[in-house]
């Protein structure tokens, strides 16, 4: 690690080469009259600049935290910056380790980064995740230089995500990844902001890189390849999957020399996190649990020896899995079996884990019930629910979302899965959700989600393009088991052909009538007293 | 919507087929009861059916004075009793049937009153003890009529008022107590004021030259509507018949004491006067956690008919009826039947709705009247959720 001088003058520079710029901290606001750059983000790992000229670490006068920004900074300053590029950045005083180095490089100069070893990229594996899980470097850089360090409040606010469709950081993205990644051809205009890479390529490529990739844990790795495939899907199954495989690396942790734990499994988490994201964008209810277990990492207590904060952070995963997914579950199917009466026909789509429950749990109860399923392409999840109702007796009726009014004037009741309950109560959920809960309002049905308290976000959203995610186009092109209809083969090599393939939609909360979650049933307005009475207790538990 | 199913028709015609099969022998004993097959007749209608019968409010006043006396006396020998024979005799449902005779106490503070005096005459030593007395009390409260709404409510939400206090955490038991008891009296203070305090808060609400129309006899609506004529308001009522409980017949007696000009209709003919009609005022049974209402019967027809003419409807509402329900439609409650009479006789084979209460969606209703604000039917849940979870 390149070693520069920080100006609380703990260190000494090791390398101080003209070419290039150490970083950071000295800016105070008195000396150059000028809004400080700095504020380590020890606690948060993040790497935005946060105007305040104290090191988090060691409460010395300067560490200077940098992102691009630090270009616009400095060269406001006056200092001549042109030409300069920036490599990496989080510089502060380097008294604790853990701090970070930033240095700026002349490109006249070539490849003489500190940057290029491996230990580099462990680094620029770790930012990166921090890039884009965390906040839009963008909109530090505007604000720069009036963000607090207030970091609750930061850790509170939703970051805005990577937006796909701003070159500059996609490119800086591609260099910081761990799995590479070829971008589809053929993309839709409208869904530039969101990922969207060749699904074929990715899993020669992950297989490849298996032996490279250092500091993703074998567990985290499995999961992550599982995601590719599709192999798990499902908000619950997701995020019990992840929280697993993190409890797997936890329990095989061990701090590294001269690192304090929980800085380096934050950073660790991180990584991982990054990692899952390239296969596959997180789920709300995965970023949720990264959040709770991210909180409880930072909230051990410093004097607990490493056994005693693995042991506790691995109960800690047990606990939120066992209560607010598994008991959840339990609690959800209890309060909504009282809404199913004899003679009911009940709909479902597509295939939800606490819909099931409820199903066959009522069904065991001796409820006299039938059970539409609609379904729809490409995915057709609806196929496992079906055999799996049909398996336990329960008398089925399959069709797809086509006909989905025309079956609705013999329903009575509709339940819908959700992946998350945003703060307007619009619901977040399996494309055609929002088409099944609109047909079922206008033939006056009472629409119910069952969805689970952590799967409720503070986000609000009025349409699902801002976000969403893109599947693969080729599945939509392709009939499987239908090999005959050909016509769309080839569509990549035509310019006017974009297939599209959303994965989640948005149901505003006028089509719901109520959504039933472990805490009771409440009406869609009620989500954000739920968040807010309860997000506290949640995430410290 | 699913009688449409040719499947579910044929269900219910061999349904009825096994019905008639049973049923055979018992039939002759039926055509003797096709008037009042009264077998599980709501008993809170029939209370208010018995206090509607044909009373004034001198009558009223009258009757108040003497049931007063006889609460006292009562109360007094209850607890004479009680000190004397360790409480056994005490009992929750007769304290309860003395405050309920008293007709402007409503049933659930008629109930909350009940549930103070069992904690100041109980002899329990320790706070689980009387902790488990007061849960006994209050079941037993709420079995003696399970279709009042504002009954089990205004028990569960005393329960959740007077135990959810640090005070219990105090080891002396007679201090605990005394706070159970001062806070269970101050809850019933409030519920019995709760009134007042509607009737202030809908003042705004009644401008000079408003058409009200009313629907079922409740009497926080009509404490509003004494106090806007005593502010010297010139308002007009609208009210509707109520059948079959002439739930109108008595509000237009009230409001014509009161000088306030009055016009009766049949409920049929809602529609035809809405154009007239300012805002519609109801009070409500019980309200749910959608923010919905459950009413008299009528109320969710004359709640359609103002939404499609854009009149607002208000309703008038203690706290104490927030429940924790939650209807998705019609007949997603417990069934509340009570005995219609034609007038004329009906043949057996003819089917008589019989329910005495509807539910009123959320989306129809514009506002709440309160005795904690004036609130959005929202905040309904807001509030049971601060209060229960």
């Amino acid at each position: 690690m390149v070693r520069h001088q920080c100006a609380c003058k703990i260190l000494q520079p090791t390398n101080t080469s003209p070419d290039t710029i150490a970083g950071g901290g000295c800016f105070d606001a008195e000396e150059t009259g000028r809004k400080t750059i700095g504020g380590c983000m020890k606690d948060s790992g993040e790497d935005r600049c946060s105007g305040k000229g104290r090191c988090g670490n060691c409460g010395g006068k300067t560490a200077g935290t940098f992102g691009p920004c630090v270009l616009s900074q400095l060269s406001q300053s006056g200092v001549e910056m042109k030409g300069w590029t920036e490599s990496k950045f989080l510089l502060s005083c380097n008294k604790n380790p853990l701090c970070w180095v930033t240095e700026l490089h002349h490109p006249g100069e070539g490849g003489k980064t500190a940057g290029g070893n491996s230990a580099n990229t462990t680094k620029s594996a770790k930012p990166a995740p921090q890039k884009k899980d965390n906040s839009s470097v963008a909109a530090s850089e505007r604000k720069g230089g009036d963000r607090q360090t207030d970091k609750d409040r930061k850790k509170d606010v939703p970051h805005p995500r990577m937006q796909f469709d701003d070159e500059n950081r996609v490119e800086k993205a591609k260099k910081r990844s761990v799995v590479k990644q070829a971008e589809a051809r053929n993309r839709v205009e409208l869904f530039r902001h969101l990922p969207q890479y060749e699904h074929g390529a990715r899993l020669t490529d992950l297989e490849s890189k298996f032996f490279q990739l250092g500091p993703v844990h074998p567990a985290v790795y499995k999961v992550g390849f599982r995601y590719l495939t599709g192999d798990i899907s499902g908000g619950n199954a997701r995020c019990i999957a992840m929280l697993q495989a993190f409890q797997e690396s936890i329990k095989d942790y061990s701090t590294p020399p001269e690192k304090t734990l929980i800085r380096d499994l934050t950073s660790k988490i991180n990584c991982y996190v990054s990692f899952l994201i390239e296969c596959r964008p997180l789920s709300i209810s995965m970023g949720n649990a990264i959040r709770f277990l991210k909180r409880r990492i930072t909230s051990l207590p410093l004097n607990l020896s490493e056994s005693e904060a693995i042991t506790s952070l691995v109960s800690d995963i047990d606990r939120f899995i066992n209560e607010k997914i598994i008991l959840a579950d339990n609690v959800i199917v209890k309060h909504a079996v009282t809404k199913i009466r004899d003679g009911d026909v009940l709909l479902t789509y597509a295939s939800s884990s606490a819909v099931e429950m409820l199903l066959l749990h009522a069904h065991e109860l001796g409820k006299r019930f039938r059970v539409v399923i609609v379904d729809s392409r490409p995915k057709l999840e609806g196929k496992m629910l079906l055999r799996r109702l049909v398996g336990k007796g329960i008398s089925c009726t399959y069709t797809h979302i086509n006909a989905v009014s025309y079956v609705m004037h013999e329903v009575t009741r509709v339940f819908l899965g959700a992946s998350s309950v945003l703060a307007n109560g619009t619901v977040y959920s399996r494309v055609g959700t929002a088409c099944v809960a609109m047909v079922a309002h206008q033939f006056r049905v009472p629409v119910l989600i069952c969805c689970e308290a952590y799967k409720f976000h503070e986000r609000v959203q009025l349409d699902s393009i801002c976000c969403n995610e893109l599947g693969d186009a080729e599945m939509v092109s392709r009939v499987t088991g239908r090999e005959d209809i050909n016509s769309l083969d080839g569509w990549t090599s035509s310019e006017n052909l974009q297939p599209l393939n959303l994965l989640y939609d948005a149901t505003p909360s006028d089509y719901v009538s109520m959504i039933i979650t472990d805490y009771g049933m409440i009406p869609p307005t009620s989500v954000p007293v739920i968040v807010r009475e309860y997000g506290r207790e949640y995430l410290l538990i | 919507m699913w009688y449409r199913s040719a499947s579910f028709i044929l269900d219910k015609q061999e349904q009825q087929r096994k019905d008639a099969a049973e049923s055979r022998p018992l039939s002759l004993v039926s055509t003797a009861m096709t008037e009042n097959p009264g077998a599980n007749v709501s008993m809170y209608y029939e209370t208010r059916a018995a206090h509607h019968g044909v009373v004034t409010s001198d009558w009223l006043a009258q009757a108040q004075a003497a049931v007063a006396g006889n609460a006292d006396d009562a109360a007094v020998e209850n607890n004479a009793s009680g000190g004397e024979e360790k409480g056994k005799k005490f009992s929750v449902v007769d304290e309860f049937n003395n405050w309920r005779k008293q007709p402007e106490l409503a049933e659930a503070v008629a109930a909350i009153r009940a549930l103070a005096s069992v904690i100041r005459s109980s002899q329990a030593k320790t706070m689980m003890e009387l902790e488990i007395e007061l849960k006994k009390a209050s079941d037993s409260l709420k079995s003696w009529d399970t279709t009042s709404i504002s009954l089990t409510a205004g028990c569960d939400i005393f329960m959740r008022y007077v135990t959810r206090t640090s005070a219990l955490d105090r080891e002396d038991f007679g201090s605990a107590k005394s706070r159970l008891l001062e806070r269970a009296e101050k809850f019933g203070e409030i519920s019995y004021k709760a009134r007042r305090i509607i009737a202030m808060l809908s003042q705004d609400f009644i401008f000079d030259g408003c058409t009200i129309l009313v629907h079922g006899f409740s009497r926080v609506v009509l404490e509003a509507l004494r106090t806007a004529a005593e502010n010297k308001k010139l308002f007009r009522v609208l009210c509707t018949e109520g059948r079959p409980d002439r739930s109108g017949l008595r509000v237009s007696n009230e409001l014509a004491k009161l000088d306030v000009p009055v016009k009766l209709l049949i409920d049929s003919a809602v529609a035809y006067s809405m154009d007239e009609v300012d805002m519609v005022l109801v009070g409500a049974d019980g309200v749910v956690e959608s923010g919905g209402i459950i009413n008299m019967m009528g109320t969710y027809q004359i709640a359609l008919v103002a939404k499609a003419m854009n009149k607002p409807m208000y309703v008038a509402a203690e706290s104490y009826k927030f429940a924790r329900l939650y209807p998705l439609d019609q007949k997603d409650m417990a069934p509340a039947l009570r005995p219609i009479d034609f007038g004329v006789p009906i043949p057996s084979k003819v089917e008589v709705e019989r329910s005495a209460r509807d539910y009123t969606p959320p989306q129809y209703l514009t506002l709440l009247f309160t005795d904690l604000g004036v609130l959005t039917p929202s905040v309904v849940s807001d509030e049971l959720i601060q209060l229960y979870l």
